[in-house]
Parts: structure tokens; C-alpha cells; sequence
């Protein structure tokens, strides 16, 4: 039988710094075997049997826990997963002590988000087995990243030449930032628009605008992010109708885009605050498609990052 | 050619300089002509001077809620009949203006006064309370021109530093009061040899440098974090400077570039400390009225451009508080109806400070800061104009003023200048009779 | 690797798979439910072909899938690259079809074993049979093909290559020799 093989990858996934585009391609291609599988009747495949995978999750999340621990069962794999959240002191020690502990139960890979930048970092010195990174504070994540521009690619084609514009809280996102660093590789230009004190002074990537109508301006796709209470309550935005009044991605606006741009959130969505009810129920959202393809998309991360010696 | 009002025999100073005299054709709401042509009202101007109208960008008028001193009738017309055709009201009234209902409700009613023209300014942050900021976005639409929390200062550099980020993408200037509420302690006048010698608490000028400092850095990180998203302009205004300390570090800064402009009103031009000698607390003012050295800086910052614009600081009390003793008495100076005949006499009559350099920061200086487009005194520029007579003489007789404060610290000076008429789109607003 | 024989040319792929059609019809007397499932790669091109002459036989053109057995390898966690995964797409109900699957060599099973599992998971034929190009021997698992082009005795170090005309240009079968290290 002759076989091709894929480029090599990297044995984690942290964020996008030693990935190349071909990688990432590669993986794309992969999730779109996926979604085959997830048509089937019996979604499963034994490419994992015998791993045993823990999800662990300090930072609360239904969503993305789930998404991961679906995708891992789907390719056989056992699954373990701790919630915790951090307590307020000495947050280094909880997170080794606890995923040193979980460590000599046998586990053969780890899917961690955790509220402080960097712990999937520490992580793989702590533990030297396959790290995958479902969000570490504001700095990254990775497969939100990936299923993004496999959505994007579904609707658009290649992305190449493409603008895709990210509104919200860019400051505290790392679904921004990942995409900042990832939809360039697949030759997208990213535009990054929110209120001055929400906007990073710099982010590689990205160009920065406060100004809503430039960012929108002729954009292929519009990605929206959701706005916390607590910026409000941190004294950086005056109040929820200001916000509404000012970045609320609403039909007028989404007018300024290219017709027909498709719409991106990447969940939980502050129905009429960051986006219009009615457009998020339109046939211009794409938000139920990003959920589906996380799943594939999360099948492929685990294929790559786990199958085949390091 | 056929207009409604015809000013015969003007000579006209402007911004860009001193023109020669003209016969100025009014009409429609603009200047139709600088030679003359016919109409029902005719003005003998002959040895009077016309400028375009006064822009001042700091007023306070009190109201909503404080209308025993002052509301937006008594002040627009005391505007009006100090030269004025456009004031900047400051927001610290009863409630704040800090939202949007406000500023509509403001604007509706000044339209209706029809005096000079009203510019609300709103607060920086909800309340003034200087935690939350305010709405800045749906404040500019309803019309606010400017934010600041003046009356207050700001002591937290991080909510000013957030307020200037998301002021600065709106293209709104932020107003501060730069005084160290820390060094200020609590004085009522400035802390020197005349504070030591009659007892009273000082407040230093280094409370003014000390913050103006601060604000300085500020203002440089806004602009640095800005850098690749925002152009910002005219970020920082600093408001009612008074100190030769101040005006050095905010002439260094502006050499470098950075986005910031000042103000200075008439009592710190034309007043030292030595007048609380007479322990009058209609001195009593903040920023304090400095020493001489700080007063001839001030002119000289005048004169190079440091300084802006002249702004009042126009702050009426009622006669009761201002007869309230000197620790307990509001701080504040009004001076809308005296501010140009008074620099005009001090300034260009006994100092040969350069006529058209004090109009220019009465009239381009303000309307730079806010962003407005220059006003000057040529065909098509909209009548919103000054006739004032730089020749007869009069004492200031605060009894006669529009304004509800009816006090002055330069109550029985003898002062030249005088407004004569004030238009506001070729609509007469005040005239002398 | 290093070039040894051809042992097969063009015209005896052509009869191999001439005579697997004819067997396929036999033993299923006839066309009935009958599909054929290729294993990449070239399983699909042979799959097609005998689709084709199925077709030529017969008069009936009967539904053709293709299958990737990536993700049912056994030996996933030894390799070092990973393989790419690959389409698999049977756009037809299995349920109650005899399905031939179709690959080009048949050696120690495993590629056989992993199609089954792929298939089964896919839907419930009534009867799967196993057609190859080339029987090399050495089985590790008790697999064996019903239809058999050529069986051809090989040593462990020899590679067994099956070109066909829509992969390679050429339809041939050649026997290598893995270099000694």
C-alpha cells in the first residue's frame, strides 16, 4: 500500500508559533475527512483506542469541554475530565500540583484552559506529554482559531487576499489573538475594531481601528466577539447602551461590509448587545457551523498531535 | 447688492491680523459683501473695530439646578453682551450633565434664548465621581463638544488615562481642572509671602505643575497606545493656567509635539495675591491668583502661542456666598461681560500686547481646541461678529451687568474696548444703545 | 530501493482483471446488490476498472465507494509520520449489499482487516468479499482474498508495486528489493 504521509507536526498544540501554513493546511484538509465521519451513522473511529486523554478545565466552560471530550470519544479514545477553579492564592502550585497528581493516573494527553496566559506552557516542562491548549487566558486559542478559518473556508473558499474583520473586546480576547496570528498564515489581511481602552496599542497580525466603519469597510467576513460585564464594572466602558449605541454590529452596519459577509461568534453571544438578534439568526451567521466544525476540527488536532511517535 | 444689516466704516481685525476699514454687508446669515452694498439697518462704525465673535471654552452657567447663580438666559446674554457668540458650559451642575437627555435638553433651550450660542461640554466620568466614564459617544451625538469633570479633578491617572483613550477615538477634547488635590490642601488663596503674612491656608503652585506633570505622561501613553489605531489630535486641554511653572512644562511639551493645549483667564493676567490683601473673598478663585512672575510668564506665554485661547472660567455666585468669610466662601470669578474690554485695556492699551494676537486667542485659539473651523472676517464667513470701540472709556459697574453675579474684582476700573454690537448669524443679539 | 522484475505487464493486468470480473459475477450469480469498494489508492482505480468491465459483461452499471483505512490502522502509535487522512465517501445504503473490496496487494492482512472494520462501521452488507490484484503471501492475520489476480511468492524484504494507468501511467505490476542498511 503506498501511503502519503502529512508534513510533521508539532507533538502540542499552544498557540500557532511553530506551525507553518502547510501544517495548518494539512490539518484543515484532515478535519474535513472529519466532518465525513460525524455524517456517518456510528461517528466513531478507532484511531485513539487505548489513549486515555483528560480535559482539564480550571477556567468554567460547557461549550469547548464538550466539544473536546465528543471529538476524543469519537476517535475512541478514553476520557477523563477535571473541572476546578483556581483559588485566589498561590495559583502556580494548584495548577502543578494538580495536573502532577492527575499525571501518575496514566494519562496520555492533556487539553487545558486555564485563566492565566502561559500554564500550557509550564504544563508540558511539568508533565513532557502532549499538551493541547483549549484557552489560556487572554493569550490563545488555538482550535477556536483553527475551526474559525475552517468555517470562513467553507463559505469563501481560500482566504487568500481575504479581510476579516474582529469587533469587541480585542484587549482581552484570545480568540482575537489566535486569529490575529493564524488567518494571516492562510493569507487573510485582519482588521481588529473596538472602543480605545478595549484596543491592544499594538497586535501582531492585525491592523487596529476604533472606528466601526473602517473595520467593516469592504470586509469579507465579520467575526464578533462578546462583551463581559466586568469591563464595565473595571470602569473601561461607560455602560452596555453606550457600547450598543457605538460597536453593536447591526444590519445598517453590516451593510458597509461586502454583501453577503458572513458572521462569526465564537460563543457564548450576548443576544442584541455585540450582535443584532436578527442578524444572528440570519442566514449571514455562521455560528451553528463554527460549533459543528469545532468537533471536526478538534478530531483533526487529536489525530495530528497525538497519532505517530514524537 | 441688498443685505439686512450694513456695518459702515469698520476696521477689521481678525485672527490673521488687522485689515483696513470696510463697509461690511450683512445678510442670510453671512458676510455678503466687504464693500458695502444696501440695507434697512445701518450701523455707523467710524473708529470702531470688528472682530469675529468670542469663543470662550470655559463658562459655567449653572444650570440645571443651580439657576440662583446663573441660567442659561442671564449667562448667554452676559455672554452676548460681552462680545461673545459662543460659550462652552462647563457640566459640574445639579445633576451632572452626563448624559445624552441633558445635553439635548440644554441645546433646545439655548436655541431658544437666541443669544449667544451654547456648546455644552459634558462630565468625563458618570456623576463626576471619576470611576465610570461617561457616554461619550452618545454625548457627541446629542452635541456635547467636550468632556471634563472641572469643578473636580482628576486624582486617578488611570480613569483620566482610559477617559482620554476612549475620548480621543470620538475626536472629543478632554478638559482637566490640573490641580494635586493632595497639595492644594484645602487653601483659598496661593500659598506665598502673602498667605504666610495674613494667615490664611495656601495652596501651592507646584499643586498645579505637580499635575500638569502627570497629565503630561498621560497624555503620552494615550498617544503612544494610539498610535496605530487613532490619530488623535487635540487630546488634552488644560484648563485655567496660572502658573509661570505650568506654562513651562506645557511649552516644553508642545515643542515635542504632544497634543495638548492650554488656557488662561483674565483675572490671572490682571490680578496678583497682593489683592487678597483687602480680604475680599470676591478673590477667592481656583487656581488661586498667583505671584507677578507668574502673571508676566503668562502674558509672555500669551503672546508666543503656549497658551491658547483666553478662557473665563466665568464662575457667578450669589452675593451671599461671596460674603460668606474666606474659608467658607465658593471659590470663583465672573468676568464674561469684562474679559475683552479688560485684556484689551491691561493688555494692548497699557502693554502694546499685538491687537490681533489677543483676537486670535479670543476667537481661532478656542474654536482650534474644539476642533471648529477658523472664523475671519471675509466673504461668505458666517455673521457671527463683534463691533467694539477701542476709544470711550467706562468704568465697570457690576450693578448694570446681565449676568445674575452682579460683583466684580474690576468693579470701578475705567476699561476701553467695550462691545457695541454682537451678532450670531447676522442676528443682532445685544447692541448698545 | 532497488528495481528487480516486472511481473506483470499491461496486458496481463488487463486478463487479471478480466477474470476477476468473471469470478465476481460468478460467485455472486450475477449483478444483483452488487458494489465494489476500492482502498486508496490504487484499490480505486482498480475498483473503477472493474466496475467498467462489470458494466461491459453484464449491461448493468453497479455503484462504486471509496474507502480510507487511515484511521483504523493498527499500527498508529509505531509509525513516525502520521498518514494523511483521506476521503471515504460510499454514497450508496451498504445495508444488505455484497460488497467486493478492492485493493491492490494483499500481504499481512492488516490493510484488510482495518477495510472490514472501516466498512462494518459504515453499514451492514449481507456479504463482503476481499478481490486483490496480487496475493505476496505472509499473512499475520487469518485473512485471505476471494478473488485473486496473480499469486505471487515473495521474501519479506521485497516491495511488491502495482502501477495502473490513471496513477502511474502504466499498468504493471514490479517487484523491488528494499536496500540493505
Amino acid at each position: 500500500m503506498s501511503e502519503t504521509a502529512t508534513p510533521s507536526f508539532p507533538k502540542h498544540l499552544l498557540d500557532f508559533r511553530d506551525w507553518n501554513r502547510r501544517q495548518v493546511e494539512s490539518l484543515l484538509e484532515t478535519a474535513q475527512m472529519m466532518q465525513e465521519v460525524l455524517a456517518r451513522p456510528v461517528k466513531k473511529v478507532p484511531a485513539l483506542t487505548g489513549f486515555t486523554v483528560a480535559t482539564v478545565f480550571f477556567e468554567p466552560s460547557t461549550r469547548t469541554r464538550i466539544s473536546f471530550e465528543l471529538a476524543a470519544r469519537r476517535m475512541s479514545a478514553d476520557v477523563v475530565s477535571f473541572s476546578g477553579t483556581t483559588s485566589s492564592t498561590v495559583k502556580g502550585e494548584t495548577y502543578r500540583d494538580t495536573l502532577r497528581t492527575l499525571d501518575q493516573m496514566g494519562i496520555d494527553a492533556y487539553i487545558l484552559r486555564t485563566d492565566a496566559a502561559g500554564v500550557p506552557y509550564q504544563a508540558h516542562s511539568w508533565l513532557h506529554k502532549p499538551v493541547i491548549n483549549a484557552g489560556d487566558g487572554w493569550r490563545a486559542h488555538p482550535t477556536q482559531a483553527l475551526l474559525d478559518a475552517f468555517t470562513l473556508r467553507e463559505k469563501l473558499g481560500s482566504l487568500e487576499g481575504k479581510k476579516i474583520a474582529i469587533v469587541g473586546d480585542i484587549l482581552h480576547s484570545r480568540v482575537a489573538r489566535s486569529n490575529a496570528e493564524l488567518l494571516p498564515m492562510l493569507g487573510a489581511t485582519v482588521v481588529a475594531c473596538g472602543p480605545a481602552p478595549l484596543l491592544p496599542g499594538s497586535l501582531p497580525g492585525a491592523a487596529l481601528t476604533t472606528s466601526l466603519r473602517e473595520a467593516l469597510y469592504e470586509a469579507d467576513a465579520v467575526m464578533v466577539l462578546r462583551l463581559q460585564k466586568e469591563r464595565m464594572e473595571k470602569g473601561l466602558l461607560p455602560s452596555l447602551p453606550e457600547y450598543i449605541a457605538a460597536y453593536q454590529v447591526n444590519r445598517e452596519r453590516l451593510g458597509w461590509a461586502k454583501p453577503g459577509a458572513p458572521l462569526l461568534h465564537p460563543g457564548p453571544m450576548n443576544r442584541d448587545v455585540e450582535l443584532e438578534g436578527t442578524l444572528a439568526d440570519s442566514p449571514q451567521s455562521l455560528v451553528e457551523r463554527q460549533v459543528a466544525n469545532g468537533q471536526a476540527v478538534r478530531m483533526a488536532v487529536l489525530y495530528h498531535v497525538l497519532v505517530g511517535k514524537s | 447688492m441688498k443685505g439686512d444689516v450694513l456695518i459702515k466704516n469698520a476696521k477689521l481685525v481678525d485672527g490673521r491680523g488687522v485689515h483696513g476699514t470696510a463697509d461690511v454687508l450683512i445678510g442670510e446669515g453671512r458676510i455678503l459683501s466687504l464693500s458695502g452694498g444696501e440695507a434697512p439697518t445701518v450701523l455707523d462704525a467710524t473708529g470702531m473695530i470688528l472682530s469675529p465673535g468670542f469663543f470662550d471654552p470655559h463658562a459655567h452657567l449653572r444650570e440645571p439646578g443651580q439657576e440662583v447663580k446663573e441660567d442659561l438666559q442671564s449667562g448667554l446674554t452676559a455672554a452676548a453682551r460681552g462680545g461673545y457668540t459662543d460659550i462652552v458650559s462647563m457640566p459640574n451642575t445639579t445633576p451632572v450633565v452626563d448624559n445624552a437627555e441633558i445635553v439635548a435638553a440644554l441645546k433646545k433651550k439655548a436655541a431658544q434664548i437666541k443669544q449667544a450660542r451654547l456648546h455644552p461640554a459634558a462630565a468625563l466620568t458618570q456623576g463626576q465621581e471619576g470611576k465610570v466614564l461617561s457616554e461619550a459617544h452618545q454625548l457627541q451625538a446629542a452635541g456635547a463638544v467636550m468632556l471634563t469633570d472641572d469643578g473636580k479633578t482628576n486624582e486617578d491617572a488611570g480613569v483620566l488615562a482610559q477617559g482620554l483613550l476612549y475620548a480621543a477615538s470620538w475626536g472629543l477634547v478632554v478638559s482637566v481642572h490640573a490641580e494635586d488635590a493632595g497639595l492644594r490642601r484645602n487653601g483659598v488663596m496661593n500659598e506665598g509671602s502673602v498667605s504666610f503674612r495674613l494667615g490664611l491656608p495656601g495652596n501651592t503652585g507646584y499643586a498645579e505643575s505637580a499635575r500638569i506633570a502627570r497629565d503630561l505622561e498621560v497624555v503620552r501613553y494615550v498617544r503612544d497606545r494610539l498610535a496605530n489605531s487613532v490619530s488623535a489630535q487635540g487630546l488634552l486641554h488644560i484648563q485655567h493656567l496660572s502658573t509661570k511653572r505650568g506654562l513651562e512644562l506645557i511649552r516644553q511639551a508642545k515643542q515635542e509635539g504632544l497634543p495638548v493645549t492650554t488656557e488662561v483667564g483674565p483675572h490671572h493676567l490682571t490680578l496678583t495675591d497682593e489683592a487678597l490683601n483687602g480680604l475680599n473673598p470676591i478673590y477667592k478663585v481656583a487656581p488661586p491668583l498667583r505671584t507677578q512672575s507668574d502673571v508676566e510668564a503668562l502674558i509672555e506665554g500669551l503672546l508666543d502661542g503656549s497658551i491658547d485661547c483666553i478662557g473665563t472660567d466665568h464662575a457667578p455666585h450669589t452675593q451671599d456666598e461671596k460674603e460668606l468669610d474666606l474659608l467658607r466662601a465658593p471659590f470663583g470669578i465672573p468676568s464674561l461681560e469684562v474679559c475683552w474690554p479688560l485684556l484689551y485695556t491691561e493688555l494692548v492699551e497699557k502693554r502694546g500686547f499685538p491687537l490681533a494676537v489677543l483676537v486670535a486667542r479670543f476667537t481661532d485659539g478656542p474654536r482650534r481646541i474644539l476642533g471648529f473651523p477658523p472664523l475671519h472676517l471675509e466673504e461668505e464667513a458666517e455673521a457671527s461678529l463683534v463691533l467694539w470701540d477701542p476709544h470711550s472709556q467706562r468704568p465697570v459697574e457690576p450693578q448694570t451687568f446681565a449676568s445674575k453675579a452682579k460683583f466684580s474684582p474690576w468693579a470701578g476700573w475705567q476699561l476701553k474696548g467695550w462691545p457695541v454690537c454682537t451678532l450670531v448669524e447676522g442676528r443682532r443679539v445685544f447692541a448698545l444703545e | 530501493m532497488i528495481f528487480k522484475s516486472k511481473l506483470l505487464n499491461e496486458d496481463e493486468v488487463r486478463r487479471a482483471l478480466t477474470r476477476i470480473a468473471h469470478e465476481v459475477i460468478e460467485k455472486n450469480k450475477g449483478v444483483d446488490r452488487l458494489c465494489f469498494v476500492g482502498i486508496h489508492t490504487r484499490g480505486i482505480s482498480l475498483a473503477k476498472r472493474l466496475v467498467d468491465l462489470v458494466e461491459k459483461f453484464e449491461g448493468k452499471r453497479v455503484p462504486m465507494g471509496i474507502l480510507d483505512i487511515t484511521l483504523y490502522r493498527d499500527d498508529l502509535t509505531e509509525i513516525g509520520l502520521q498518514p494523511k487522512v483521506r476521503e471515504t465517501r460510499i454514497p450508496f445504503d451498504l445495508n444488505g449489499k455484497a460488497v467486493v473490496l478492492v485493493d491492490d496487494v494483499l500481504y499481512t492482512g492488516r490493510t484488510a482487516r482495518a477495510a472490514l472494520d472501516a466498512l462494518i462501521d459504515q453499514g451492514r452488507p449481507s456479504r463482503i468479499y476481499l478481490a486483490v490484484l496480487v496475493d505476496r503471501g505472509h499473512r499475520e492475520l487469518p485473512i485471505r482474498a476471494d478473488f485473486v489476480g496473480k499469486n505471487l511468492p515473495t521474501s519479506k524484504s521485497e516491495v511488491v508495486k502495482v502501477k495502473t494507468l490513471e496513477d502511474d501511467g502504466e499498468d504493471a505490476v514490479e517487484l523491488w528489493e528494499m536496500e540493505a542498511s
